[in-house]
């Protein structure tokens, strides 16, 4: 057997399991999109209702939303910890990448003990805040999800910057905002590009966040839970699917053609 | 510019002193190389002057008249070449030539025939609007050198700028470089641990070990006279003597090597290219190896000291190993140290 064969023979684990668990449903997921009273025309009855497009723009509101903040947050303090020793640095390291341990459920739970009815904020403030069950709180969410995510790949890329970089910008006269803006981001940016994309589609498909907070949020992953539990209307929630993921595959494939070529490996 | 360093010291947290307190004076237009070992704290000696790293309490450096002691590397105007060169990958080379330039916010005209100048003194014509990644290890070290030169810096400071080139390119653009240096006419200060890059491109060098300069003169003066064994041994391979002082001169294994008469009492030191076959000289020693390197034989000797030494054989066949040799060393090709 050739090195070439081999090589082809180890693809074929993943080309069995992409086959089975990946082409198979979504084929049929487009099919029983179809399969409904309307066939093919209920892209346009989706299209035509106002309580999917919203959601649909909810979704990609919060999801942008929580991308720049979880990567303006993740990128100062993926910077400042790749940079410095200090005693802690290693609790702190494993508080802030403590989210990554818990399920959207518990996060949710998290935001209720915080800004719901019987939370924290409730309790302390004078006009009595309650953020948990709105896009406030499903923002929180999802923004303690994604940081940790967001945190550790910016943090391998910081520390592989050579220190000499930022020397020689500052050899040459560079004030700090000037070697953040000139070197260090730009020696980031794939990094940012590709983390930013994870904690995009992350949010974009969170469920279990949204779940626990409340039911009158409308998130399009919302959306399809109800149209399929609540009005068994199988059609209608597998055209939402498919456009929920039309949307972030493009929004992604954007955002990757927008920065540049370096990112193909990235997200 | 000169630049003056008085008591200039540096140690790294709890750690031992990476720099002893060192005095230095350098002329203007002076290119000074800080030679030796690694780990002999001449990068720490170099990022002190560059502003890299602050000095110890009670040193003082001083550009001219300025006394820069304490202000950072970004306000002290010096050009600096890294090891790794450290060109920004996200700009031409064009940009990466302008950076500094732009930073002190000159107009957009002055700043494009400030470039193109330095473009074309270090000869990057052709490569002015390529991507970093486009160059080799010897247009990037050019680039780096004109990024460095283009502002007008007080100093120029040089970290080991031929090391990451490979052996055939270093030796080849070893006096590109010296004669870029001279042309750009600004006080250098250039670190290497190689001994022929020193001796080919400067005006002086130091020659450090253990965070301390221990000897400072022209690459001549260095050469001819060592003052200390570290020294010979580190600049130009001189191999130690070892013998008892008797009458007669030096008695070696080998035989008694006559000495001349103002040696003083220290060690007395050879190099290989003194160390002549000589059918009447007065030392014996036995070929241990033979080594053919196109210009010369190099012969490994034992018997004429504890220790083997080498000696540069010059012509058309050499000895062969186990055979005996008589060897002669001239008077005036000694190395006397002081005591």
């Amino acid at each position: 057997m050739t090195a070439r064969h081999f090589g082809t023979l180890c693809l074929l684990p993943l080309l069995i399991f992409s086959l089975a668990f990946l082409a198979l449903p979504l084929v049929r997921l487009v099919l029983s999109s179809a399969a409904g009273e309307a066939g093919w025309g209920i892209y346009l009855q989706m299209l035509q209702k106002p309580r999917y497009l919203s959601a649909l723009a909810q979704t990609l509101a919060v999801s942008a939303a929580v991308t720049v903040v979880a990567l303006a947050v993740s990128t100062t303090a993926g910077l400042y910890l790749a940079r410095n020793r200090f005693r802690g640095r290693a609790i702190l390291l494993s508080i802030l990448t403590l989210p990554l341990a818990f399920p959207g459920v518990v996060v949710g739970f998290m935001i209720i003990l915080l800004g719901g009815r019987q939370g924290l904020v409730n309790q302390i403030t004078p006009g009595h805040l309650v953020f948990a069950y709105s896009t406030f709180g499903l923002f929180l969410g999802y923004l303690y999800f994604s940081i940790p995510r967001v945190l550790l790949t910016v943090m391998a890329a910081a520390e592989k910057i050579d220190p000499a970089l930022e020397e020689a910008a500052r050899s040459l006269g560079a004030p700090p905002s000037r070697v953040l803006w000139d070197v260090l981001l730009p020696a980031l940016r794939p990094a940012m590009v590709a983390a930013g994309a994870i904690a995009f589609a992350t949010a974009m498909g969170a469920f279990g966040t949204a779940f626990t907070l409340a039911t009158d949020i409308d998130v399009l992953p919302m959306v399809i839970y109800t149209e399929f539990t609540l009005s068994a209307n199988f059609a209608m929630a597998s055209a939402l699917s498919i456009a929920l993921g039309l949307v972030t595959w493009s929004v992604l494939l954007i955002a990757r053609s927008l920065s540049g070529g370096a990112v193909a490996s990235g997200g | 510019m000169t630049l003056t360093l008085t008591c200039v010291a540096k140690t790294y947290g709890s750690g031992p002193r990476a720099l002893h307190p060192t005095d230095l004076r350098i002329e203007t237009g002076e290119i000074l190389s800080l030679l030796g070992p690694s780990g002999c704290g001449k990068t720490t000696l170099l990022r002190l002057i560059a502003g890299l790293e602050e000095a110890d309490p009670g040193a003082e450096i001083r550009f001219g008249d300025e006394d820069v002691t304490h202000l950072p590397v970004e306000r002290r105007h010096i050009g600096m070449v890294f090891q790794s060169y450290a060109l920004f990958p996200n700009m031409s080379v064009r940009d990466n030539i302008g950076y500094g330039l732009r930073m002190q916010r000159l107009p957009r005209a002055e700043i494009r025939s400030r470039v193109e100048e330095v473009i074309a003194l270090c000869r990057l014509e052709p490569y002015a609007d390529r991507a970093i990644t486009a160059l080799s290890g010897g247009q990037r070290q050019r680039v780096a050198l004109a990024r460095a030169f283009a502002p007008r810096p007080r100093i120029m400071l040089l970290d080991e700028p031929l090391s990451a080139l490979d052996a055939a390119l270093r030796l080849a653009l070893r006096d590109e470089l010296a004669a870029l240096l001279r042309s750009f006419g600004t006080t250098v200060i250039f670190v290497t641990h190689d001994q022929d890059e020193a001796l080919a491109i400067s005006d002086r060098v130091a020659v450090m070990e253990a965070g301390q300069i221990r000897q400072i003169g022209t690459p001549e003066e260095l050469y001819r006279a060592p003052r200390s064994p570290f020294v010979a041994e580190f600049v130009g391979h001189a191999m130690p003597l070892a013998g008892a002082r008797r009458v007669g001169g030096l008695h070696l294994a080998g035989g008694i090597l006559p000495l001349p008469a103002e040696a003083g009492p220290g060690p007395v030191y050879v190099r290989a290219e003194d160390l002549r076959l000589d059918p009447h000289g007065p030392l014996r020693a036995c070929v241990d190896s033979v080594t053919f390197l196109g210009t010369h034989y190099r012969l490994g000797l034992s018997a004429l000291t504890d220790q083997r030494l080498y000696a540069l054989h010059h012509g058309q066949s050499a000895p062969r190993v186990g055979e005996a040799v008589t060897l002669s060393i001239a008077p005036e090709a000694l190395i006397c140290l002081p005591l």
